[in-house]
């Protein structure tokens, strides 16, 4: 057995595109020249193809789950979707093109290291993709894939690729996009997906896949301090645990090193970490993205919410947050409006004291007309009051520690989603 | 500067550690759904070891069609014992004695679809309001657009269209009286990363899984263990195979496939190898394309009629 396998890396990303620029067909082609589509998977997809009248295979139908959509041949909610090959392993977050589906992007968007942002080369940049670009910058999503598609369609031609690109170098400097990259492809005839194209000779780069399994994962740079949000406390009430502490939880940034001094937000209580635990396998030091137990050499009240952080770097603490939200529910925030909020592990109130501005993601300029109430799928800026003081950075700084969501208190549906840019 | 970066195997168990965590705080009664199958035992290690060294806060709930391999059951009461859980027994048999379910007949007969009156009817009695899971995104079209906590309405129904949006890693876990979760830790899992974290882990499981004789016959493409509880038509004659699981659930429909492999290894490579899916040797799942996604719409009115996945979930949940 090839024992490579079991030591991958590991890459979300999110695709976004307007309705018929061909993402479900560009997912379908990785899965299919991946080889990731199994015999029966095929079949069904072949046989379903065949009962809509398509000449060809069609791909898209890999994707395309939910009969709602099936009918109206449009992806209606994030569907997510895993391949592999010997390189990487990756996870897909689908999410559709329609306006009114705003929300299913955000969603995707919030846990993508990369986007894949695609144009129809026929149509150029669209008024979606400027929000697409938007919403990408917007949830801080590392890396950005600009496919060009459906090159076959414009003869594969090298200035109708060079004019998008410039045309979007304009948008990126606008929505403030870095690390922008760029391909032509053919989703449905497969050119520059997986292999590079004969039909492109003036296109120098990587296959998009080859570029997928190279682009850096968010790096974990042991600069960011350490930020333990506690999801639990372990106390296993057995003789031979009998004093024992535990509080267990998932790293959002940094390290943790046995030895640390910490303080425990909000009170400020200071401590030592003692140990620093995997199911009782002792370990050394811990870092982002691990669940691990973290024991200290003093009896404190600790509880789920709170939060352990070097003593030397404590997070900003606050009850007034400024937020960018994205709004999901039909019944819209009006100023005033309470809500209980989400952020790590606590769960508090909170009261919009102020609608700031909305973000007029067409022309990308801010505009404080009609800002009375914010609908569903609506970007503005808002200033939030919360019944304790929120533990946090900002979401520049950390996408875990500085995001919240909004749940209305009647039904409990989750209403919105925010980042703290700035507080008050 | 040194940069830090996970292994896939890490990161998935990290966040699935995180998911029993989140349900354990934010739920009053969670129960973890015990199939017996390699999913449901690679959640229940994840759950001894989130918790560890306490006790896993939640009991287990396997529903028993009393049509098992002797492997599950004896698999299954040595896992409680190892774990210290409680392991709650929904059984089917008595469903049928008491007069809540009646029993088919015929040779297609199964136990499959008594078990969801079973199963709700444990999930009502001890009032657990999040059942945990084993499902992967990777499985079905139809569950790659299903939450990691997902709601289901007082009717028990799922609305496809109109889910709870899921953002960064915040889970919201809220609902009224009356309504459920269901909760999906492995999520984001594919069946290699199962049989790649068996091995890493080296996690004991059924010897179901693994190559052995057994007496089987072939129907629609498939192949079934003889056992008493499948009745077989005349032309339907068993025979000596070596055989394994790749899914494990009620005997009247786990089709067995034809393999060597004796070690988690070998099942890796004959899983790379695989041009079928998983859910292909499943009886139950060989219907038309939008077919969970119905039976997961209709909800608890016409539960009765719809048959269980493969691990004792009612595809239409409360």
């Amino acid at each position: 057995m090839n024992k490579g396998y079991l030591d991958m890396e590991l890459l979300r990303f999110t695709t976004a595109g307007s309705v018929d620029d061909g993402k479900s067909t560009l997912i379908g082609r990785l899965l299919y020249d991946s080889k990731s589509v199994f015999e029966d998977q095929l079949e069904a997809v072949t046989l379903a193809s065949n009962r809509l009248g398509n000449a060809e295979v069609n791909l898209a139908l890999l994707t395309d789950g939910l009969r709602a959509e099936r009918e109206q041949g449009i992806t209606i909610d994030v569907a997510y979707r895993y391949f592999a090959t010997p390189k990487r392993k990756f996870i897909i977050a689908d999410t559709p093109g329609h306006i009114e589906y705003t929300r299913n992007m955000v969603t995707g968007a919030s846990t993508a290291d990369a986007a894949i942002i695609l144009i129809d080369a026929r149509n150029g940049i669209v008024e979606q993709t400027l929000r697409h670009s938007y919403i990408t910058a917007l949830l801080g999503i590392p890396h950005v894939v600009i496919a060009i598609n459906k090159m076959d369609l414009v003869n594969f031609s090298q200035e109708v690729y060079q004019s998008i690109k410039e045309k979007y170098d304009g948008i990126a400097k606008k929505t403030g996009l870095k690390n922008v990259y760029y391909f032509p492809i053919s989703a449905k005839n497969g050119d520059n997906v997986v292999t590079i194209s004969e039909q492109t000779p003036w296109y120098t780069g990587p296959s998009l896949l080859e570029f997928l399994e190279k682009v850096p994962v968010r790096t974990m740079d042991r600069i960011n301090p350490g930020r333990l949000p506690v999801q639990w406390v372990i106390r296993p009430h057995k003789t031979e645990f009998h004093d024992y502490r535990g509080y267990a939880g998932h790293i959002a940034a940094g390290v943790f090193q046995v030895g640390d001094q910490v303080t425990v937000l909000p009170s400020g209580t200071t401590s030592t970490i003692t140990h620093i635990e995997e199911a009782g396998k002792e370990l050394t030091e811990a870092k982002e993205g691990e669940s691990i137990t973290i024991r200290l050499s003093d009896n404190i009240d600790i509880s789920r919410g709170d939060m352990i952080v070097p003593a030397s770097h404590l997070t900003r603490l606050s009850n007034e947050v400024k937020l960018m939200i994205c709004w999901f529910n039909p019944k819209p925030l009006q100023a005033g409006g309470k809500y209980i909020i989400r952020h790590t592990s606590s769960e508090l109130k909170g009261i919009v004291k102020s609608i700031n501005y909305k973000m007029d993601i067409n022309t990308l300029k801010q505009t404080t007309e009609s800002i009375e109430t914010i609908r569903m799928n609506d970007i503005a800026s808002v200033t939030l009051k919360t019944s304790a003081p929120l533990k946090y950075d900002l979401y520049k700084e950390n996408r875990t520690t500085g995001s919240i969501i909004f749940i209305d208190e009647f039904t409990n549906e989750t209403v919105g989603a925010g980042m703290i840019y700035e507080n008050e | 500067m040194k940069t830090n970066r996970h292994n896939h195997l890490k990161e998935l168990e990290a966040e699935s550690i995180y998911i029993l965590r989140e349900v354990a705080a934010q739920f009053e009664r969670p129960v973890l759904l015990f199939s017996g199958g390699k999913d449901s035992i690679v959640i229940a290690h994840m759950a001894w070891k989130a918790f560890y060294p306490g006790a896993i806060p939640f009991p287990f709930l396997h529903i028993d069609t009393g049509h098992n391999f002797d492997e599950t059951i004896t698999y299954r009461d040595a896992l409680a014992g190892r774990l210290g859980v409680r392991m709650i027994i929904g059984s089917v048999q008595e469903s049928i004695d008491t007069g809540r379910v009646v029993e088919e007949q015929g040779y297609n007969a199964s136990r499959n679809k008594l078990q969801t009156v079973t199963l709700l009817d444990s999930l009502e009695k001890y009032k657990f309001d999040a059942a945990i899971g084993g499902a992967r995104r990777d499985e079905e079209k139809a569950r790659a657009k299903e939450r990691i906590f997902s709601h289901r309405d007082e009717f028990g129904q799922w609305d496809p269209k109109n889910q709870r949006p899921e953002l960064w890693n915040i889970f919201n876990g809220r609902k009224q009286p009356g309504e459920h979760f269901r909760v999906f830790p492995i999520s984001n899992w594919t069946e290699m990363d199962v049989w790649q974290y068996i091995l890493q882990e080296n996690i004991e499981l059924p010897s179901l899984y693994y190559t052995h004789e057994r007496e089987v016959f072939e129907r629609d493409g498939m192949w079934l263990a003889a056992h008493p509880c499948i009745r077989r038509r005349p032309e339907e004659v068993p025979e000596l195979k070596r055989v394994r699981c790749r899914t494990i659930g009620d005997i009247t429909c786990t089709g067995l496939i034809s393999s060597e492999a004796y070690s988690v290894e070998n099942i890796i490579d004959e899983i790379a190898s695989s041009r079928v899916t998983e859910r292909g040797n499943r009886s139950d799942d060989k219907r038309s394309e939008a077919a969970m996604e119905d039976r997961k719409k209709r909800g608890i009115f016409k539960l009765t009629i719809y048959f269980l996945d493969r691990r004792n979930f009612p595809l239409a949940q409360i």
